[in-house]
């Protein structure tokens, strides 16, 4: 079956109106449940394949969180779909008035590789909620991930309503010549321009949940042993191939150093003398991307680290200080583990560094001074914002999750994805009587019926 | 900082500037400027400075600015009336109805609300981070381009504005070249009034909005045409800007069942008829059994005397269309339908007048039933059962407004849930519309985005979201370290297990 046959049955299926009862997408959320539960173990070794994913990342970094966002949303659901009372006026007193969140139809998800499951799975479970059917396009550098959920989801779930597509650039790209009611992509800004381009010929909105470079400032009087503990963790996890990882660290001279030496001190604590040899740590994804990263230490000697092995596609945790703004470290975002030292004067130049370039999908601010952190937070923007630790914004599902300008647009997480994945529908429902209160508004009109009404 | 980089943006304007702006004179005598795309940059630049600048961020200055709106508002409004009816004839109860009201009650809403809307609202957390203070915080999200439209050229153009200085950003406003009159006084009122740094109009037609749309914005607003919303979306594409859509589409008015055949009657004239039809969210066509079709046409005729009396054209409360080009396509319309015209069908070409209009007898491929009307044309189309009327209705493109006249409320909720529209109305049409607490938008063909009241302050927002830690707890923090063991992993679950609903780490 082609493309076109696999979202027009998709289509249909939506049209017949089964997702529309709310029992229907609880059914369909437990059995997605069951199958991340009874199918873990093929998950893992998938995701071990594709990334080197270690047996503990894979349930900590994407299946918890998919758990946790069915299972939210099981609890919730018949809350999110009711309608949602707003504020009448004196017209309307005697009126039903409210937003009545409907399904859009049928979304298109396209995910990415570096947390496959994550990525296409809590959007699907947006829209699964949200009473729409949705076309499932995983990313095809993550193979076995790929190959896997299309073996999977439709022996799980409706098999017309949530098919699988895989492919590479071409199958996505005649994806993407089909009408859909919504796209939600997750990858690189670049091809996010081109999605949006595509669906724009069908004034498609999109969900674009991009990158950048997630700045990572440290104050000199912070605790810095805790910070950098911190740090290291969420910038070497997957090999630093996270969106939200920190990409590189603002800091003034006096503290480079001490930085430099917890970061080596909490990396033999994670990963041991040699972290090759480490089952924890991870590999770049292809060939390409290890070039590519590889290819933006050239010229810089690293402080820690800088280790490589091509077979393997290994890096070891890189970390690079008194890195120049212009070097090509710092144009592009590294996703990989490579952290990059550029030293400030002050907080004030943190700031000016920050806001002279795109907007972020994160920003992680270490410091202990609450005053100093508001203005910040306040003077800058970005997707979201950790304080005193990296990541985190991103496990807490009432907060929306998304970027601004170049890192994205749309949001989702939770409430969000259902909201996000919905049409709010404003509904006034009159009845025809109290007529004499309408005459006020027709013609003809002269002044004294105009103050009536007013 | 924020002086030094005015000074370095001021510079580098006046070296663009050779080509500058040109100011030239409307047929009304009213000052215009427009210029090429180098004389956008440096109105672009000016606004993208002055937003750098933190200027926009304080609630006074929204406030401020927000109630300077307002009077310029209330100090010009004869003038508003006047221009409104230069343009489109409008009737002067509807100019203060449909355009300034809307607004200024928006505006109340608005800055009666804006401390709220602007404070940082906490969220529900998880037991991870129960020591964490987690909320969302509101952000402009810099220098937005609002394209109006010459239907309701003050209201379109200034309502989704109201949002955008409530939000704290930058605002150029690009108002539709048909509607010379308004748009003119805009342009001479704006920088009268607000922030000439913050606030800006840029005129022009179609080539102008080209070139003006190859500089990047942070949101882009429309209001207009599907053809013309997806070449905006394409250049936005480019930039990667968000943007909102308010479009069209042929808004149902489904009339079915028991039903008061004069007040039905009357509240489809007023909605129809108001601003001859040229309404976004004015009801397109009918459609209803022969039955209610025959009772309804001397009910129709019955409204249309007693609100425009027997001749129109001489009634002060019945508009004109806005243009000759769109007189001649409204009228080409009613040459080639092969329905009957069975009330009006009378013009004036000179004075882009055409009667209200109803035609019956229309078949579903009928020419009136192509594109939006857009007029005071109402076809009358029958169905003779409520699942005729809905799969009539969800075989087109979903519309902007879908309005339903019936005593039989489970009908009416019938038709409700089996259709999709941007809003939803029974037993009335458009005023869904005037209510701030509803949210203004399409979906499918109709648009997307949403606006007034607090949907305009959020639809130029940037919602961040915002976690502040601390820094004990550092060994609950340890379990998510490598090296990894089964028993740290094993506590992991544990704490995020259903039983304390509890995310990852």
């Amino acid at each position: 079956m082609n493309h076109e046959q696999v979202v027009q049955r998709a289509k249909e299926a939506f049209l017949s109106g089964r997702t529309r009862p709310v029992e229907f997408r609880l059914q369909q959320l437990h059995a997605l449940q069951r199958m991340i539960t009874e199918k873990e173990t093929e998950i893992c070794t998938a995701l071990k394949q594709d990334i080197n994913r270690s047996q503990y990342d894979t349930p900590l970094l994407e299946l918890i969180g998919i758990e946790n966002e069915i299972k939210l949303a099981i609890d919730k659901l018949a809350e999110w779909a009711a309608p949602r009372s707003v504020e009448r006026n004196l017209l309307t007193l005697r009126d039903e008035v409210y937003i009545q969140p409907e399904p859009l139809g049928v979304v298109l998800i396209i995910g990415a590789w570096n947390y496959p499951w994550a990525v296409t799975l809590q959007p699907l479970v947006g829209a699964i909620a949200a009473g729409n059917a949705a076309v499932v396009k995983p990313s095809e550098l993550s193979e076995y991930s790929s190959l896997l959920l299309r073996a999977l989801l439709p022996r799980y779930l409706d098999k017309d309503l949530y098919p699988v597509v895989t492919g590479g650039v071409s199958e996505t790209q005649e994806l993407l010549r089909l009408r859909f009611d919504h796209v939600f992509y997750t990858g690189s800004s670049s091809v996010g321009k081109v999605v949006m381009e595509a669906a724009a010929r069908h004034l498609t909105p999109v969900t674009l949940e991009l990158g950048g470079k997630s700045p990572c400032y440290i104050d000199k009087d912070c605790d810095v042993r805790i910070a950098c503990r911190r740090i290291t963790w969420g910038k070497f996890v997957n090999c630093g191939q996270t969106c939200i990882a920190p990409d590189y660290i603002l800091c003034e001279p006096c503290i480079q150093g001490r930085v430099v030496e917890c970061i080596r001190q909490t990396l033999l604590e994670f990963y041991g003398a040699d972290p090759k040899c480490s089952p924890d740590y991870g590999r770049i994804i292809n060939q390409r991307h290890f070039n590519r990263i590889m290819g933006l230490m050239e010229g810089y000697t690293p402080v820690v680290g800088g280790q490589s092995d091509s077979s393997q596609r290994y890096i070891a945790p890189t970390v690079l200080k008194d890195v120049p703004p212009q070097s090509r470290l710092m144009q592009e975002e590294i996703f990989g583990p490579l952290l990059p030292i550029v030293t400030v004067s002050d907080m004030d130049d943190a700031i000016n560094f920050i806001n002279e370039r795109e907007k972020p999908l994160a920003l992680y601010i270490f410091c202990t001074d609450k005053k100093a952190v508001k203005k910040m937070i306040e003077e800058t923007t970005s997707g979201g914002v950790t304080v005193n630790d990296v990541m985190m914004h991103y496990t807490v599902s009432s907060l929306p999750f998304g970027g601004v300008g170049q890192s994205g647009m749309g949001r989702y997480h939770g409430k969000h994805t259902f909201d996000q994945l919905s049409h709010q529908r404003a509904c006034l429902v009159r009845k025809l009587a109290m007529e004499s209160v309408n005459l006020a508004r027709y013609p003809p009109q002269d002044h004294k019926g105009y103050n009536l009404l007013m | 900082m924020c002086i030094g980089r005015l000074f370095h943006n001021l510079g580098a304007a006046t070296e663009k500037t050779l080509s500058p702006l040109s100011f030239s004179e409307d047929s009304g005598g009213n000052g215009v400027w427009s210029g090429s795309m180098d004389s956008h940059s440096e109105v672009v630049e000016r606004l993208r400075s002055a937003f750098r600048s933190g200027v926009t961020v304080p609630e006074q200055f929204r406030r401020t600015q927000l109630m300077k709106l307002m009077s310029m508002l209330k100090e010009n409004e004869e003038k508003f009336v006047v221009a409104l009816h230069k343009d489109l004839a409008k009737p002067r109860f509807e100019a203060l109805l449909s355009e300034l009201d809307i607004v200024t009650n928006d505006l109340h809403h608005t800055i009666s609300n804006l401390s709220s809307w602007m404070q940082p609202e906490y969220v529900e957390k998880n037991l991870a981070t129960k020591f964490d203070d987690c909320f969302v915080q509101r952000q402009p999200l810099g220098v937005v381009l609002i394209i109006g439209t010459w239907n309701y050229p003050l209201q379109l153009l200034i309502l989704p504005m109201v949002g955008a200085i409530a939000a704290g950003n930058c605002v150029i406003l690009k108002p539709s070249e048909v509607s010379t009159a308004t748009d003119s006084l805009i342009a001479e009122l704006v920088p009268k009034y607000l922030h000439q740094d913050c606030f800006a109009v840029i005129s022009g037609g179609a080539e102008e909005t080209k070139a003006l749309l190859k500089h990047r914005f942070d949101h882009i607003f429309y209001t207009g045409s599907q053809n013309v919303a997806r070449s905006i979306l394409q250049a936005a594409s480019v930039h990667l800007t968000p943007v909102t859509l308010e479009l069209g589409g042929k808004c149902p008015c489904f009339i079915y069942g028991q039903v008061n055949i004069l007040y039905a009657a009357r509240r489809l004239v007023w909605a129809k008829f108001f601003n001859a039809g040229q309404s976004c969210v004015a009801p397109d066509y009918v459609l209803c059994s022969t039955a209610i079709r025959d009772a309804i046409l001397p009910a129709i005729r019955q409204a249309l005397e007693e609100f425009y009396g027997k001749e129109p054209q001489k009634c002060p409360d019945y508009s004109r269309i806005v243009s000759p080009q769109h007189w001649t396509r409204l009228m080409e319309m009613l040459g080639k339908t092969s329905g009957k015209v069975v009330i009006g069908g009378e013009s004036n070409q000179e004075e882009k007048y055409i009667a209200p209009t109803v035609v019956v007898d229309v078949a579903e491929d009928d020419v009136l039933m192509g594109e939006e009307i857009f007029g005071p044309i109402l076809p009358i189309l029958t169905v003779e059962s409520l699942e005729q009327g809905i799969s009539f209705i969800t075989s087109r493109e979903k519309p902007l407004a879908l309005y339903t006249f019936s005593d039989d409320s489970s009908a009416v909720k019938t038709v409700m849930e089996k259709t999709s529209s941007g809003g939803f109305c029974s037993n009335d049409s458009i005023i869904h519309m005037s209510l701030p607490s509803l949210p203004f938008g399409g979906v499918g063909a109709s648009g997307f985005g949403c606006y007034h009241g607090r949907f305009g302050f959020e639809t130029f927002s940037h919602r961040r979201a915002c976690m502040l830690r601390g820094w004990a707890l550092e060994r609950i923090n340890s379990l998510r370290y490598p090296p990894y063991s089964d028993e740290r992993l094993g506590w992991l679950r544990w704490t995020t297990s259903p039983k304390f609903s509890c995310s990852i780490m």
